[in-house]
């Protein structure tokens, strides 16, 4: 059953990575980093349970944690041009 | 009692491949980024939470089960941040969302004939 | 309290992802879980809005409904996306939301981003501006039905 999962994950990241090869802006290509991300750290985790070792759900965990952190940075860099600006800049947050 | 659980975590393991699958098919047949976001929020949310719940109902009440509802917390509360974060970026980067009706005007028209009645 | 609720749970996050409970490592998890309250406390993130123990109650009742939101719109744009046709129609609008502190209005905002087919685009003040898949996702947010319920959830506090 797991098996099933991950041939659907796997489906689905070749999708994304084809949405992030495909897209037409910047931002069609984080969007779909940060689903390549997600589905990662799914895959983590069924493969974990397929391999019966789930120590994989800890990467996983680690891993979720990096991907926010991740993809707000590449926004706010192509957003400023640098990670340092300063926050009372900020228009309309 | 064991075989209701399997049948119950298989059943919400195939609803999660179902709809990650659904979210990845939307993600490349949408129009632009703005849908292609609504698209992308079926994986974060259903996808994963049903994923999760399957995987959680296989392995009982342990400490498996306690990391995976981490990570199920972990998507809720950080998926937003990042959506939010994501489409207003697209609107600073001048990116103009293609749009059937726009009822931002209408709207704010409405509310000042109507006063702040709520 | 509420150092103490955010203590225990950082403790809690230590006890789960650790798995080894020898005396040394648990005494360990302790020290840490402090340190980051102290941490926490001089940064300023341990107040009512980084760690809102007032709605933990409301939340009970609050998260079962918004799983079923989402489970709900997320139906909908699963029919959408595998219509042959895609019939999209999307739409901008402007919810006014009602709720009195900044923490109801942050759930108000992050919950119609995690319901499928609704993104809070942008915030300012009280008015939030809402991208939906389909016209019927804005009509629903008009409405103020998930606006009610969470100020019902803040109210709970």
């Amino acid at each position: 059953m797991f098996a099933v999962a991950a041939a659907a994950i796997l489906v689905a990241l070749a999708l994304a990575i084809a949405r992030a090869i495909l897209g037409p802006t910047i931002f069609d290509r984080v969007l779909a980093g940060n689903t390549v991300g997600t589905l990662a750290i799914m895959l983590l985790a069924v493969f974990g349970f397929l391999t019966g070792r789930p120590e994989f759900l800890d990467i996983g965990l680690t891993y979720g944690l990096l991907n926010l952190i991740g993809t707000l940075a590449v926004l706010k860099f192509f957003r400023h041009g640098d990670l340092a600006h300063r926050a009372d800049t900020e228009r309309g947050s | 009692m064991t075989f209701a659980l399997d049948l119950a975590s298989w059943v919400c393991i195939l609803l999660g491949s179902f709809f990650v699958v659904v979210g990845a098919v939307g993600l490349v047949r949408m129009p632009e980024v703005f849908t292609r976001m609504h698209a992308a929020s079926v994986i974060d949310t259903l996808g994963v939470g049903f994923l999760v719940l399957g995987m959680a109902l296989q392995a009982g009440l342990s400490l498996i089960t306690l990391k995976l509802l981490f990570l199920l917390a972990l998507f809720v509360f950080t998926g937003p941040v990042v959506t939010h974060a994501l489409a207003q970026a697209c609107l600073q980067d001048g990116i103009a969302p293609m749009l059937d009706a726009d009822r931002r005007a209408d709207r704010a028209a409405a509310e000042q004939t109507e006063g702040r009645r709520s | 309290m509420r150092y103490v609720s955010l203590t225990a749970f950082l403790y809690l996050f230590w006890l789960v992802l650790s798995g080894h409970y020898t005396p040394m490592l648990v005494v360990a998890g302790l020290v840490c879980s402090v340190l980051c309250l102290l941490a926490a406390i001089r940064m300023r993130t341990a107040d009512e809005e980084g760690h809102p123990i007032e709605l933990f109650r409301g939340a009970i009742t609050y998260l079962p409904w918004l799983a079923v939101e989402i489970g709900k719109s997320a139906w909908a744009v699963t029919k959408i996306i595998l219509h042959p046709r895609l019939p999209i129609s999307p739409t901008m609008t402007v919810v006014t939301a009602t709720q009195r502190t900044t923490v109801g209005r942050a759930t108000y905002a992050n919950s119609i981003t995690l319901t499928p087919g609704t993104i809070t685009v942008a915030a300012d003040g009280d008015k939030l501006t809402v991208h939906a898949l389909v016209t019927e996702g804005a009509l629903d947010l008009e409405a103020g039905g998930m606006d009610r319920r969470v100020s019902r959830f803040e109210g709970s506090a």
